[in-house]
């Protein structure tokens, strides 16, 4: 259907193939959240794999910090229709943790647990392979508290709540356990590509 | 069950713009009919996509601001962003009889209905006052006695939105208590503010309600949202009752 009297601005045809259906570019970084924005002390943060109920491997900030570090520059896609292309984060890969925890995926999905009790599921094969990693860095600088900070998920290829902020934990689960937006009517997977907003896209 | 009853209701369908009414010099309210029969709860947005004839289409979020009890018609309040693409669309070219595409409702945190019950305060900087404005006209149509206080903040006095609705709503003095705070000018009231939000603000108004809130919602500019949600922590409130949506900037 065509919408009387709207042409639009379009996009710049060179990054045309960058931007999934009904985004549009942005340059700003817009904060969204679904509560108060968590101030976590480095000091006090902790990062926790667990298997299914039981914590299996937990690291202090210093013990993370310490494991092999990833720039990963990505375009990236919010279900609330903005795009921001080439954004660089630095971080921990999740396969670097599981190696690190001498750990192989013992079932095929997680749920990202957040300090502030956000959760959101993503299946393992979109967390390996070099696909996604706990970023404790952004644009060169420490990850600022409404981005997340001190660290949050990046799964750059999916739409971005699945990138969980102020992350505290990967929980393996043996079914697919629909997180916080998953329950209140947002996809269950998330591909921006597919553009899979909402429950049933 | 829920699911397949949201499934449904998010699909895109048309909406025909039945009225359109100017609010403030930077919002106006359209009123749209959809085809499809439309179930949302106050503090719920929808999303509107516009298409070009290349092809190339635009979308956007809107909260509602009417309440799901009064009629069949969703009213979004848009501000017009003048670097923006669709709230200049909306501002310049949308016409009544004007059919557009929207999809809805989205959203299932940011809602209050009177089930939920009191006390709850709002806190709105702008046209983040929208949702709010549903939660609080739903509360008038079920005649609820939860109270329920609303603080809003706009630059001036007539860019308040929906400003003597709000104040005739207040006047009745049911348990919808109102705070005004105006950040560009002088309040031509008295007990409301001239200043932007503070947390000296947020500890006046936790103090007018009879209890402390049971929720607080918070809508807004980003950093607007900060300010708030800092306060009412500092305050006492329990983050876990803290609901916001940002604009994003």
């Amino acid at each position: 259907m065509m919408t009387r009297g709207f042409t639009g601005r379009g996009q710049p045809s060179e990054i045309k193939d960058r931007i999934p259906p009904g985004q549009s570019l942005t340059d700003d970084f817009p904060v969204l959240s679904a509560g108060p924005t968590p101030r976590v002390r480095t000091e006090d943060w902790s990062f926790t794999l667990k298997i299914g109920p039981k914590p299996a491997f937990t690291w202090n900030w210093d013990e993370f910090n310490a494991l092999p570090q990833t720039k990963l520059t990505r375009d990236i896609h919010c279900v609330t229709a903005w795009s921001k292309l080439d954004t660089h984060w630095q971080g921990v890969l999740v396969d670097d943790i599981l190696a690190e925890a001498n750990l192989e995926a013992p079932t095929d999905f997680v749920l990202a647990h957040g300090y502030d009790g956000y959760t959101t599921n993503v299946p393992v094969k979109d967390l390996v392979g070099g696909k996604a990693m706990i970023a404790t860095s952004y644009d060169g600088k420490p990850l600022p508290p409404d981005h997340g900070g001190p660290a949050r998920l990046l799964v750059p290829h999916l739409y971005f709540w699945k990138s969980a902020k102020w992350i505290n934990g990967l929980q393996f689960t043996t079914r697919d356990e629909p997180g916080f937006w998953e329950l209140r009517g947002y996809h269950i997977y998330g591909d921006p590509w597919r553009e899979q907003r909402y429950t049933g896209d | 069950m829920q699911d397949e009853l949201l499934a449904v209701q998010a699909k895109w369908q048309k909406a025909n713009i039945i009225g359109i009414v100017r609010q403030t010099p930077r919002v106006t309210s359209f009123f749209f009919k959809p085809a499809l029969p439309f179930f949302y709860r106050p503090g719920q947005h929808v999303d509107v996509r516009l298409s070009a004839p290349d092809g190339y289409q635009a979308q956007r979020s809107y909260s509602i601001a009417s309440a799901p009890d009064s009629s069949e018609t969703i009213e979004l309040a848009i501000e017009r962003l003048d670097d923006g693409e669709v709230s200049t669309f909306f501002h310049d070219a949308a016409e009544i009889g004007d059919e557009i595409e929207l999809r809805g409702p989205i959203g299932g945190h940011f809602v209050w209905t009177t089930e939920d019950g009191g006390p709850v305060l709002l806190i709105g900087g702008g046209s983040g006052v929208v949702p709010l404005v549903s939660m609080v006209r739903h509360r008038a149509a079920q005649g609820s006695a939860a109270p329920v206080l609303l603080l809003y903040s706009a630059r001036t006095w007539d860019e308040l939105i929906f400003r003597d609705e709000l104040l005739g709503l207040a006047q009745r003095a049911n348990g919808f208590d109102l705070s005004l705070t105006l950040t560009r000018e002088a309040s031509p009231r008295e007990n409301h503010y001239a200043r932007r939000i503070d947390p000296a603000i947020i500890e006046d108004v936790l103090a007018r309600l009879p209890m402390p809130p049971k929720l607080a919602f918070v809508c807004g500019a980003n950093a607007f949202v900060t300010t708030a949600a800092d306060a009412l922590i500092s305050a006492g409130v329990p983050a876990n009752i803290i609901r916001v949506e940002r604009y994003g900037v």
